[in-house]
């Protein structure tokens, strides 16, 4: 008796509700997520576009000012200089990192026992704080550190004040970017190469293919997806780096290692020209958005999907 | 040639390895010298790696006047295990210690319920704008933080949650990250599990409760390490929003160490090597899952 209205309500409710009928639901499950995203991010998104054609300053009158934000930056050395530093950052991080990842994945290969420890040990600084993996570094690099005494006792020669150095402070936070960042990719490229089936290495293997081509003839072109989207992801996240720096050098000597994101802050946050700031968030963001677009439309010449 | 024989060998294993039993030993020795070779030289490279974090705890046990010397001492004239309390007491480092603890446990913690319940809905349920809706929520994992936190300062300065656990935790809880990973991860949950709960008469949330949280249960795991991890070492929001002493989390405490400590470099590593000991001994523990989590969440953290 208690289950026949049961199976009549539900009947009943199927084909006018099934489309339309989990909506009420729906919007009670995404409550949370949708109030916290427009709160949190979509309104800063349009209050930072905003912001961009203002002047304004934390304390005191705000005013518009069109597009002068984005002109005073176009004319600004110090802006110039801060691209030049991240362009040079990115162009040394990414590679670097993409090689070591991929070439320490394909090293920790089924033969290396354990295997699982050594991924996890070069995976420990991409998730230890940031500021103590820059602490440590400034320690070792600095006048009287590791790296100077080493080269005093072994060669007898001073090392270079790598943190002082207009010549060293980029490689200094380049290295330390690598030490701490590539265990991720690592992973993920570890996480492919498993995938790549067993059979079709073994075929080749019965082929005669050497080892080279083998892995680049058939085991680079599998993970082609893997390598494009940590490029794409690396490429992206190192356009943004600032703590590093901060921490390391703090954008010096002089503006050596001024990298975008840490002039933002300074415009922002030292000398609280938010709208500037914000217009600067912007032009980062825009040439993260072109670059990878282009990535996007170049990845049919090389990334293989056909599996 | 011996490639040649090797692979004969290793397609038919049994009928050559009884017939010609001398290539196998010297291929297989050969193999073993190179896997030696190579384990060994990997294990040299994992040292250098793991130096500058060695060099850390070396530092941090040392006497004040021996953390520079030439030549360097692994170790100084005395063992200076004093150095962890003096650090810990220097700063108020149990306090970061206690709001990094909070702010990550929360943070993790709302993340997660809010991403299983619209990763339930995106992966289950039937409602008008789903598909946009639902790219509408990726768009926003393409725009950088920086752009989100100059008017997120703003409004925290207007409502006074500057200096607050509040302004540390919400801007960063609901990521469409979440939503994502986890609604893949639904989207493999075979339907006749919940076809016998919804027979029951149950509804969706206890659907998702009791069904979809324990088969999804290590896809909630490696979202919640990466939340957790992310929240714990987040060094930008925190510098912008928060310099009051009694609201820092680790990374601002041991930035304003560094700023402070003038000669005392073994209390900052003593310092960096306490704020390192949570978050590796979470991969440490769940290293075997490290290497699946990557693979499933295919994006991961950031």
């Amino acid at each position: 008796m208690a289950i026949l209205p049961v199976d009549v309500t539900e009947v009943a409710s199927t084909p006018g509700g099934r489309k339309r009928g989990d909506g009420r639901v729906a919007v009670g499950f995404l409550a949370p997520s949708m109030l916290g995203l427009l709160a949190f991010t979509a309104f800063p998104i349009v209050a930072s576009l905003l912001l961009g054609f203002f002047d304004w300053p934390v304390i005191g009158d705000h005013a518009f000012t069109g597009t002068q934000n984005y002109e005073s930056l176009l004319h600004s050395s110090e802006f110039k200089t801060a691209i030049i530093n991240t362009v040079v950052f990115v162009i040394l991080y990414v590679p670097l990192n993409i090689v070591i990842s991929l070439g320490l994945a394909v090293w920790i290969g089924p033969k290396i026992r354990p295997r699982g420890l050594y991924r996890t040990i070069f995976f420990i600084p991409v998730v230890t704080p940031v500021v103590a993996n820059a602490a440590i570094f400034s320690l070792i690099l600095s006048p009287n550190g590791l790296i100077d005494s080493l080269s005093l006792t072994w060669f007898g020669v001073q090392a270079p004040n790598f943190l002082g150095s207009t010549t060293w402070a980029m490689p200094a936070v380049v290295l330390l970017s690598i030490w701490q960042g590539f265990g991720y990719n690592m992973l993920v490229f570890s996480a492919a190469l498993d995938a790549v089936p067993a059979s079709l290495t073994e075929a080749a293997t019965i082929d005669g293919a050497s080892p080279s081509a083998r892995f680049f003839r058939i085991v680079l072109p599998l993970i082609t997806p893997s390598i494009f989207f940590a490029v794409v992801l690396t490429l992206i996240s190192s356009f943004q780096v600032f703590t590093q720096a901060y921490v390391l050098t703090g954008g010096g000597p002089g503006n050596a290692t001024t990298t975008m994101v840490l002039y933002l802050y300074e415009q922002g946050f030292r000398f609280f020209n938010l709208g500037l700031a914000s217009a600067i968030a912007w032009v980062l963001f825009l040439i993260i958005l072109i670059i990878t677009i282009v990535q996007f439309i170049g990845q049919k010449r090389w990334v293989h999907y056909d599996q | 040639m011996t490639s040649d024989t090797s692979s004969a060998i290793g397609t038919h294993p049994p009928e050559p390895a009884v017939s010609a039993p001398t290539p196998v030993i010297r291929r297989s020795r050969a193999a073993v010298l190179r896997a030696v070779l190579s384990q060994t030289l990997l294990s040299l490279v994992a040292l250098l790696f793991l130096s500058p974090i060695i060099w850390m705890v070396l530092s941090a046990l040392k006497p004040s006047a021996e953390v520079f010397t030439v030549p360097p001492k692994l170790f100084g004239s005395r063992i200076m295990f004093s150095n962890f309390p003096e650090a810990w007491n220097y700063l108020p480092f149990g306090r970061f210690i206690i709001n990094t603890v909070f702010v990550a446990s929360v943070g993790t913690a709302i993340t997660l319920v809010a991403s299983a319940l619209s990763g339930y809905a995106f992966a289950r349920l039937n409602f008008r704008f789903r598909g946009g809706l639902f790219v509408l929520y990726l768009s926003t994992l393409i725009v950088p933080q920086e752009v989100i936190v100059i008017p997120m300062f703003l409004v925290m300065k207007e409502i006074g949650w500057v200096n607050s656990y509040q302004a540390l935790i919400l801007p960063w809880a609901f990521t469409a990250f979440g939503t994502f990973l986890l609604r893949q991860f639904f989207l493999t949950v075979p339907k006749e599990l919940e076809e016998a709960a919804k027979l029951d008469g149950c509804g969706h949330l206890r659907i998702l409760s009791r069904i979809f949280v324990p088969v999804a249960a290590p896809a909630f795991a490696v979202l919640a390490v990466f939340t957790f991890i992310g929240y714990w070492n987040s060094f930008l929001w925190p510098l912008i929003t928060v310099s009051d002493t009694s609201r820092m989390t680790v990374p601002l405490g041991l930035q304003l160490f560094l700023g402070q400590q003038g000669q005392r470099w073994e209390l900052l590593m003593a310092a960096s090597t306490i704020a390192m000991v949570p978050t590796v001994a979470l991969v440490l523990a769940l290293q075997k899952y490290l290497v699946r989590g990557i693979m499933l969440s295919g994006l991961g953290g950031r």
